[in-house]
C-alpha cells in the first residue's frame, strides 16, 4: 500500500516538474468541467429555439443581448450566444473523441492480442490489413468510409474507430510478442491456465499502460479529425453541432469580417487539442523508463 | 535485387486488387448499386436498360470482373452532373492538386530542414525552444482552421492576397500551371502555406531529432578533433547522414499532401481533385467518387513503391542479401 502510494507520489512529482505540462493539465480539467457543466453555466441553451432572438444575430463580442446578458464572444447568424454554443460543442467534440478512442483501443487490443497469440496465417492476414490501412492517411480512410455509408453521429464514430483500431492492433501485437516470451508466461502455462486467461489476465495488464498514453494523444487526433470532417460537411449532422460544425457555420461570414463565429470555436478546439497533446507528451516522458 | 523488385511489385499489385475489392464491396455490396451508379432522375425503362448494361442482374463475381475490366480500361462510369466520363474530370483537376502539393512540399523542405537543424544544434537556447513550440502548434492546429485564419488575416484584414481560386495559368508542356504567372503565384501562396504547415513541422522535428543524435556520434567528435570547421562538420558530416531518412519521409508524405489537399482545396476553393471529391460527395455524384478513390489509391501505391525502391537504392544496408555483421 505504502509502496503504491510512493509510486503515485513519484509519478505526480515527475509530472509536475514541467510547469507547462502542469498548466496544460489544469486547462484540460477546466475544459472538461466546462463541457460537462455546459447546461448549468451557460446563459442560454443555444439549441432551444425559444431562447433565441433573431434580432441578436451576428452581434460582435461584448454586445448586449435583448434578454439583458452580454455576448462575450459575439453571436452567430441565428442569434446564438457563441460562448454557450462553444461549451455545448465542446461536449459533443470531446464525447465523440473519447468514445471512438476507447472503442478503437478495446478493438485494437483484442485483435492485436489474438494476432500475437495465434501467429501463422491469421497473424499475417491481420497484419497485412493493418499495413494496408496505415499506408493511407486517416482523413482519406474516414472520407472514403463516410462517402460510402453516408452521414450521422453513429457513422462518424464508426469512421473514427475504423481509422484508429489498426494503430493499436499493431502496437499491442508488438508489445504482446515481447511479453509472450517472458518467464511469467511460461510460469502461467506450467500452472495450467488456459490460453485466453494468460492472454487477458497476464499479458494484457503488461501491454496496457503504454497504450493508454498513446490513446490520450489519439483523443486529440480524433477530435481534430471529427472537426475536419464536420467542416467538410461530412461529419456531425446539424442537430449535433460540434466545434468543427460551428467553425464551418462561421466560414460563410468570415469574408464579411465577422470573424468571431469561426474564430472562437477554433480557439476552443485549439486549446483542447494542445492541452491533450501536452498532457500526453508529459505522461509518456514520465512513464518512459528509458528517460529516467 | 531483381527478385526483391518482383516481390515488391507483386505486393503492390495485391494491394491494388485488395483495394479494388474493397471499393467494389463498398459500392456494390453495402449500398444498392442501382442507387449509386444510376442517375436518380432516370425513369423506369432507363433504369432497366442501365441495369442490363452494367450487368447488375448477373452474379456478384461476374460483376466484379466487369467492374475490374472497366477500371483497367479507364472506364469508371459517367458523372451524373457533368455527363462526361468521371475519370476525365479527375484527370483534368489533377495538375492543380499536384502543383499545390509539390509547392507545399517545397516550402516544407526549404523551411523545415534549416529550422530543424538550427533547433537540433541549439536545443536549449531560446531559438531552439521557440522553433519547437512553433512546431507543436503546427502539429496541433487543425489545417482547415489555419486556412480560415490565413484568409481572415491576409485576404480580409490586410487585403494582400486573394482567398479563392487558382488565378491565371499558363501551359507548361500542355499542363496548366499557376506558379509561372504573378497572379497565379499570388493565388498559390496562401493555400500552399496552409498545406505545408503540418509537413513543415514534421520535417523540422525529424531533422532536429536526427541532428541531436548525429552530433553525439563518434564521427562528429573525430571530425572536430581533426580540426574540421564547425560549419563543415554540420554540412558534410551531420546533414549528409541525416538526409536519407528525411528525404524518404518527404517522399512518402507526398501522398499525404495529396490527401490533405482535400481540406485546403475546400477552404481556398482551389480547383483540384480534392475539391472535386467534396463537391461530388455533396452532389451524390458517385461515379466521380469511385473514380477518385481508385485514382488516389493507385497513386498511393505507386508512391509507396517508388519510395521503397529509392530507399533501398540509397541505403545499402536495406538491400536483400545484405548481412549485418
Amino acid at each position: 500500500m505504502s509502496a503504491a502510494l510512493s509510486t503515485t507520489r513519484a509519478f505526480v512529482a515527475g509530472y509536475a516538474r514541467d510547469r507547462i505540462a502542469l498548466a496544460a493539465f489544469w486547462m484540460l480539467c477546466a475544459l472538461l468541467l466546462a463541457a460537462l457543466a455546459a447546461p448549468l453555466v451557460t446563459p442560454q441553451n443555444p439549441y432551444d429555439l425559444a431562447q433565441l432572438d433573431i434580432l441578436d444575430a451576428k452581434l460582435a463580442p461584448g454586445a448586449q443581448s435583448a434578454a439583458g446578458y452580454t455576448y462575450w464572444l459575439g453571436s452567430d447568424d441565428q442569434g446564438r450566444d457563441m460562448a454557450s454554443a462553444i461549451l455545448y460543442g465542446l461536449r459533443i467534440s470531446l464525447g465523440v473523441g473519447v468514445l471512438s478512442t476507447v472503442v478503437a483501443l478495446g478493438l485494437g487490443l483484442v485483435i492485436g492480442l489474438i494476432a500475437a497469440r495465434a501467429g501463422g496465417w491469421l497473424d499475417a492476414l491481420i497484419m497485412r490489413i493493418v499495413d494496408l490501412q496505415l499506408s493511407f492517411p486517416s482523413i482519406l480512410v474516414a472520407l472514403i468510409l463516410l462517402a460510402l455509408v453516408g452521414q450521422g453521429v453513429d457513422k462518424i464514430v464508426i469512421a473514427l474507430i475504423v481509422v484508429q483500431w489498426a494503430y493499436y492492433a499493431r502496437t499491442v501485437r508488438g508489445a504482446a510478442l515481447v511479453e509472450l516470451r517472458r518467464e511469467y508466461v511460461d510460469a502461467a502455462v506450467c500452472a495450467g491456465y488456459s490460453g485466453a486467461r494468460i492472454l487477458f489476465r497476464h499479458v494484457l495488464p503488461n501491454v496496457l499502460p503504454p497504450l493508454i498514453v498513446v490513446a490520450t494523444v489519439q483523443v486529440a487526433h480524433a477530435i481534430a479529425l471529427e472537426a475536419t470532417l464536420s467542416f467538410l460537411g461530412l461529419g456531425m449532422p446539424i442537430t449535433s453541432p460540434s466545434l468543427g460544425l460551428l467553425i464551418a457555420n462561421g466560414y460563410t461570414h468570415l469574408l464579411s469580417g465577422k470573424y468571431w463565429i469561426s474564430f472562437f470555436p477554433g480557439i476552443a478546439l485549439l486549446l483542447t487539442i494542445v492541452a491533450i497533446n501536452l498532457v500526453g507528451d508529459q505522461l509518456r516522458d514520465v512513464l518512459n523508463p528509458r528517460l529516467k | 535485387m531483381l527478385n526483391y523488385l518482383l516481390r515488391r511489385l507483386a505486393g503492390s499489385l495485391a494491394a491494388l486488387v485488395a483495394m479494388s475489392l474493397l471499393v467494389f464491396a463498398g459500392v456494390y455490396a453495402i449500398g444498392n448499386p442501382v442507387d449509386i451508379l444510376i442517375n436518380p432522375q432516370a425513369d423506369q425503362t432507363e433504369i432497366a436498360r442501365t441495369i442490363a448494361q452494367l450487368g447488375l442482374d448477373r452474379p456478384l463475381w461476374e460483376q466484379y470482373w466487369i467492374f475490374l475490366k472497366g477500371a483497367l480500361g479507364g472506364d469508371l462510369g459517367k458523372s451524373f452532373v457533368a455527363s462526361v466520363p468521371a475519370i476525365d474530370l479527375i484527370l483534368e483537376r489533377m495538375p492543380a492538386t499536384l502543383e499545390l502539393a509539390f509547392v507545399a512540399m517545397a516550402i516544407a523542405i526549404v523551411l523545415g530542414i534549416p529550422l530543424g537543424l538550427l533547433a537540433g544544434l541549439k536545443p536549449g537556447s531560446w531559438v531552439g525552444r521557440t522553433i519547437m513550440a512553433g512546431s507543436i502548434l503546427g502539429f496541433s492546429l487543425p489545417t482547415f482552421w489555419v486556412g480560415l485564419m490565413l484568409i481572415l488575416v491576409f485576404s480580409v484584414q490586410l487585403g494582400w492576397l486573394p482567398s479563392t481560386g487558382r488565378g491565371a495559368t499558363v501551359d507548361l508542356c500542355g499542363i496548366p500551371v499557376s506558379f509561372l504567372t504573378w497572379d497565379g503565384l499570388r493565388h498559390l501562396l496562401l493555400p500552399a502555406t496552409n498545406l505545408a504547415l503540418f509537413e513543415l513541422s514534421l520535417l523540422l522535428r525529424l531533422t532536429r531529432a536526427g541532428t541531436r543524435e548525429a552530433m553525439l556520434q563518434d564521427y562528429v567528435r573525430y571530425a572536430r578533433a581533426k580540426g574540421v570547421p564547425e560549419r563543415d562538420v554540420v554540412r558534410v558530416h551531420v546533414l549528409r547522414n541525416i538526409l536519407i531518412p528525411i528525404v524518404t519521409v518527404a517522399g512518402l508524405e507526398l501522398g499525404s499532401l495529396i490527401a490533405f489537399a482535400i481540406i485546403t482545396e475546400t477552404v481556398f476553393a482551389w480547383p483540384g481533385m480534392g475539391k472535386l471529391l467534396i463537391d461530388s460527395i455533396n452532389m451524390l455524384d458517385r461515379p466521380v467518387i469511385v473514380a477518385y478513390l481508385l485514382v488516389i489509391v493507385s497513386l498511393f501505391i505507386v508512391i509507396n513503391l517508388l519510395v521503397d525502391l529509392l530507399y533501398t537504392a540509397l541505403d545499402p544496408r536495406l538491400r536483400p542479401g545484405h548481412t549485418t555483421s
